[in-house]
């Protein structure tokens, strides 16, 4: 039977994710406010 | 030269209410992250969600005032991709993805799990060889790795077995493991199904 092994492993690399997601987080956070009433907490999501 | 700025002291001026402090952080760990996923999931989009998953606890415990690991920001955020990485697989073992097409074949959704004939042969050729590298092990791991391996015994029966204590077995064991990992590496061996 052919033997199975090889001696290169194909590996492509990924270095850093795209400025879309970067951008999205950004925003994201400026939009997240946590808005605290007496012993409750929300999550609001201002636009 | 340029001075940097302490990653504590940017996430303090973020929990501050200083936006741009998060975009150094992004950018700063992007690469480091993003590597790090990627060299577990494999895949541009998967390591694009988790890396946006991550971020997106991060942003909610800083902003809650949860963060509580000032001066190890990075493992801290580490630790919460590797969480996802870890539900991301789980999740797709309980969802495992079919691609849709018009000869849908169902037993492609509910085939057994025995091997076919290819894949036992392989099967076969791996556990054959793998047993030839163990041989290549000093007599005492390889003792251990066999009792635990292929004999099912676990690490008090094996210390019984073998008169030492439980933690030179795992010992063994930990270095079994090393060293068949340096064989397989150094004879540039890939054991696949």
């Amino acid at each position: 039977m052919e033997k199975i092994y090889s001696n290169y492993q194909e590996r492509t690399e990924f270095k850093k994710v795209c400025p879309k997601t970067i951008n999205f987080l950004l925003s994201f956070s400026k939009a997240l406010y946590d808005v605290k009433y007496k012993d409750l907490e929300f999550e609001t999501y201002l636009n | 030269m340029e001075l940097q700025i302490e990653d504590s002291e940017l996430v303090r001026d973020y929990i501050s209410g200083d936006e741009k402090a998060l975009e150094i952080l992004i950018h700063r760990h992007n690469q480091r992250i993003t590597s790090f996923i990627y060299s577990k999931v494999l895949d541009r989009d998967v390591t694009e969600d988790i890396f946006q998953d991550t971020f997106i606890k991060v942003i909610k415990t800083l902003k809650k005032g949860n963060y509580s690991e000032e001066g190890k920001f990075l493992p801290w955020v580490m630790r919460i991709a590797h969480n996802l990485i870890i539900d991301h697989f789980r999740k797709n073992k309980r969802m495992p993805m079919f691609e849709g097409n018009e000869d849908f074949n169902i037993f492609s959704v509910i085939g057994d799990d025995k091997l076919n004939a290819e894949k036992q042969l392989i099967k076969d050729q791996i556990d054959t060889d793998l047993r030839e590298l163990i041989e290549e092990l000093p007599d005492d791991q390889k003792e251990v790795l066999i009792m635990r391996i292929y004999k099912d015994m676990s690490f008090k029966e094996i210390s019984e077995n073998t008169g030492v204590s439980i933690n030179t077995a795992l010992g063994r064991m930990r270095y079994a493991l090393i060293n068949l990992r340096k064989i397989i590496e150094k004879h540039n061996i890939v054991l696949t199904h």
